[in-house]
């Protein structure tokens, strides 16, 4: 066992009940680093499973091994209702072994009526050649109503709420399940959900587990609703689990320390934060996506990070100030003149001084058929007007130019974008947008994908353009990035600041435990309906 | 990639012949292929197909045909299709002679109105396509029907003819230079004046952004809604100036036969992205593309072939032209991890 906490109930289980899934041994290793190494779970029938942990901890690779996705490395062991369950499991077998999945992104059909998505694996499976869809209905309102569930079988699915859709997708894989005892993975279907949506829908996921024998294994980033909801928990990080353990036996303190780990100092002292310059850049009461009303400002030459759990409005934030998704509320003040962020486009924005640069590089930040040249030129092909059209030298100077600065590899500016390795792509894309004096850097995941050369040079190149005195913004869910570049971080949840983090505090772990914690503590204003 | 080659002086771009060589036969092979066919019918037709007056008829004819292929480059660059330039082309065509040879009106004025419908067309489909958010496959199929509809209540259904001869001299009559229609000479234009705007403007530039990578393009502050409209709308202005070149080499218009130019049309221009810059809708190519289907056509048809032969050969062309970039496209990927 690898737990640092040793399970105190785990001697009192019921020893003629045998685990629904058990799990030995399993490791899983990608080019020699273990994704997963030597994980043991136990998954008890009639139970609420919490598994728990950071990104990157090995959770998604543990439910792509259940799912057949990934072969484990040799010496896994796995039992499933006491018979040995031989591992690899084929792809898409786990329907014939009683095991279902409902993933963040749901897999419903919007287009389709609610009784048509219920059915969608009998569809797609094509053995039956009629269906009867009266029957169906009944059934489907039958089990609406056992729930007390308002639901019209015959209504599309794109007009049903967030959390009416959760609830078609969790009953549609217990269907799917059949008779069987099974197990049912929900992984992270929760982070959309107003709270006490969750509440609703983890009512219908005990109902389900308490008079089925079945079981659940939820996923889950929200150290909350693990506590309230679970049975058990597990909490891996890196790859190992650190204790598996009874969810009364364990406090919020404890879980943290356990997904975050080491070096967890409370450091009340964030008062060695550097004296900030003059506020060069400043958002009022922005509201877009998950994001309610939230104000933030930023210094020259200031650094400042925007994370949170999934769903907590942070990857929403910066696509909005920029214009490219719509925004309900704000303003935005800078250089002296404030506007409402409403009316901003991508080209009023550029045109102010203000440059985002996208998380997806493939299909937002470039284009991949086109060359280097091309891509860093577009935002300035009107400074390189000739007699007729586009001087050719120019654009060649300022391509190869922008190569230099941004240390772009290969240097040949004519080698298609598409060509580049992901560092490469970024660096091209950042001096695309750095390259006429910006007002304002917003970045969206800036490293995601970029390898590690690449990632220390670009985080140089924005601590040195930051230097310059221009402000910059960086939405991210990477806690290393974050702690290695930036002055302050702040934590939304629920479209709100959550927590506000500078100097000694920025840390991997410290910004890891306060967004871990970011949905214990919410103010009751925001818990809004979203419809 | 080694990083021998990355710390050479930027100057100097990393050379690798056989990538190159490959590239360069790819460029020209479409060439090499109109120039096979016009030496195999020469060795097969020596008496028919290579006279000067036969290089005369294959070059002088086509004015039309590369004029409607020429504005569909910018539909096609910006990832749309115009598939009402053909009937564009008759109602253009129609205008003149209809203002001209029946109502009255002298000839500029009425080329000046083709002009202006053309430009009204295309800016229709245009929005249309962007406001109404409409795949614009669907607006211009069903603007093409109605823009037959358009031409056959203008003509009643027959043809119209007795157009201002100083039309015709100026597109197929005269002949003083090099014993070549003018027309071929409009078409010459047409092609460097596109190959100008797509390649060497910012307009060009910026369609080819908004056909390749539509939300690079919106990030980057492009005004994606006009420059597609802007397409249409010089889709529709080239195809009515193919249009009146068309009135002109009959000496009037014809309600109907102007939508055989379409198929052969995007013939051109997907066969013309296989050559010169591979991968890519362009002038030249679609130049050559065009001659070079036109030679066959005539080379086929002189050894005795009956007149379906050309619709066997444009839609052949089509397919094989759509496979053979789909085919430069893959490998273009598939050279990315080099």
């Amino acid at each position: 066992m690898n737990s640092l906490l040793s399970s105190g109930t785990e001697d009192i289980v019921d020893a003629t009940s045998t685990p629904l899934l058990r799990i030995e041994n399993l490791t899983k290793t990608f080019g020699g680093l273990a994704a997963l190494s030597s994980v043991d779970l136990d998954i008890l029938p009639g139970q609420i499973h919490g598994l728990l942990g950071e990104n990157g901890s090995g959770k998604s690779t543990l439910i792509k091994v259940l799912a057949g996705f990934y072969t484990p490395d040799p010496g896994a062991r796995a039992w499933l209702r006491g018979e040995v369950l031989e591992l690899p499991i084929a792809p898409g077998y786990f329907r014939q072994l009683g095991i279902s999945f409902v993933h963040q992104d749901l897999g419903l059909v919007p287009e389709l009526s609610v009784v048509e998505n219920l059915r969608l694996s009998t569809i797609v499976a094509g053995h039956r050649p009629l269906i009867n869809w009266a029957k169906e209905r009944a059934l489907a309102a039958e089990t609406f109503a056992r729930f007390g569930l308002d639901i019209d079988p015959r209504e599309t699915v794109d007009r049903l709420n967030n959390t009416q859709r959760a609830l078609i997708a969790i009953l549609r894989a217990v269907n799917d399940l059949g008779d069987t005892r099974g197990l049912l993975v929900l992984d992270e279907p929760t982070v959309f959900l107003p709270k006490e949506d969750t509440e609703l829908l983890f009512r219908v996921v005990k109902e389900l587990v308490s008079d089925g024998g079945m079981s659940a294994l939820l996923v889950s980033h929200d150290m909350t609703e693990v506590l309230e909801h679970t049975d058990r928990v597990t909490v891996l990080r890196a790859g190992e689990v650190q204790a598996s353990l009874a969810t009364e036996d364990v406090t919020a303190d404890q879980l943290v320390q356990l997904i975050v780990g080491r070096k967890l100092r409370p450091s009340k002292t964030a008062a060695t934060a550097a004296a900030r310059g003059a506020i060069a850049a400043s958002v009022d009461g922005l509201s877009t996506g998950q994001v309610e009303n939230f104000s933030f400002d930023v210094s020259q030459g200031e650094i400042v990070g925007i994370t949170g759990l999934a769903g907590s409005g942070f990857e929403d934030v910066l696509a909005g100030i920029y214009g490219a998704t719509p925004v309900r509320a704000g303003s935005l003040a800078l250089d002296g003149t404030a506007r409402a962020i409403a009316d901003a486009t991508p080209r009023t924005s550029i045109a102010s001084g203000i440059v985002y640069v996208p998380a997806d590089r493939k299909a937002q930040g470039g284009v991949a058929e086109l060359t280097v040249e091309q891509n860093v030129t577009l935002p300035v092909l009107t400074q390189f007007r000739s007699w007729f059209g586009l001087s050719p030298a120019g654009l060649h100077a300022r391509g190869t130019e922008i190569a230099e600065t941004y240390d772009i590899r290969p240097r040949n500016t004519d080698a298609l974008f598409g060509t580049l390795s992901g560092g490469n792509q970024q660096k091209a894309v950042l001096g695309k947008w750095l390259q006429d004096d910006p007002k304002l850097i917003l970045l969206q995941e800036p490293t995601q994908g970029v390898d590690i050369g690449a990632r220390s040079n670009i985080f140089d190149m924005l601590r040195s353009t930051a230097a310059g005195g221009v402000p910059i913004v960086c939405a991210s869910s990477d806690y290393d990035q974050l702690a290695a570049v930036c002055d302050r971080v702040i934590v939304l949840a629920h479209g709100q600041i959550h927590a506000e983090l500078t100097g000694d505090d920025l840390t991997h772990e410290l910004i890891a435990a306060s967004v871990i914690r970011s949905l214990t503590e919410v103010p009751a204003e925001t818990k809004e309906t979203l419809s | 990639m080694t990083s021998a080659t990355d710390t050479v002086a930027p100057a100097a771009r990393p050379v690798r012949p056989a990538r190159n060589l490959w590239l360069h036969t790819e460029r020209f092979a479409l060439l090499f292929a109109w120039l096979i066919v016009i030496i195999g019918f020469s060795i097969a037709l020596p008496h028919t197909f290579f006279t000067v007056g036969n290089l005369q008829n294959v070059l002088g004819s086509q004015a039309v045909l590369l004029v409607l292929a020429l504005g569909l480059l910018f539909p096609l660059t910006a990832g749309e299709f115009d598939l009402s330039a053909a009937s564009t082309l008759s109602v253009s065509s129609m205008t003149v002679a209809v203002l001209n040879a029946k109502m009255g009106v002298p000839i500029i004025p009425s080329i000046i109105a083709a002009l202006v419908v053309g430009i009204l067309i295309g800016l229709i489909n245009g929005i249309f396509v962007v406001v109404f958010k409409i795949d614009s496959f669907i607006v211009t199929l069903g603007s093409a029907t109605v823009l037959l509809g358009i031409v056959q209540w203008m003509s009643n259904s027959s043809s119209v003819t007795g157009v201002d001869s100083a039309l015709v001299q100026a597109t197929v009559g005269y002949r003083g230079i090099l014993g070549m229609p003018m027309q071929f000479f409009y078409g010459l234009i047409a092609t460097a004046v596109i190959l100008v705007v797509l390649t060497l403007t910012p307009i060009g530039r910026r369609l080819l952004f908004v056909g390749r990578g539509r939300q690079v393009a919106e990030l980057s502050g492009l005004n994606v809604g006009r420059l597609r409209i802007g397409a249409f709308t010089a889709s529709g202005l080239i195809a009515s100036v193919a249009g009146i070149i068309y009135a002109g080499s009959l000496g009037g218009a014809d309600p109907s036969s102007g939508q055989s130019f379409l198929l052969p049309a995007f013939a051109a221009c997907y066969l013309g992205a296989t050559a010169i810059v591979p991968g890519r809708f362009n002038a030249i190519g679609t130049f050559i593309a065009v001659f070079f289907l036109f030679s066959g056509v005539v080379g086929l048809q002189m050894l005795g072939a009956q007149n379906y032969v050309q619709q066997l050969f444009y839609g052949g062309a089509l397919i094989v032209a759509v496979a053979l970039s789909q085919a430069i496209r893959r490998q273009s990927a598939r050279s990315k991890i080099s």
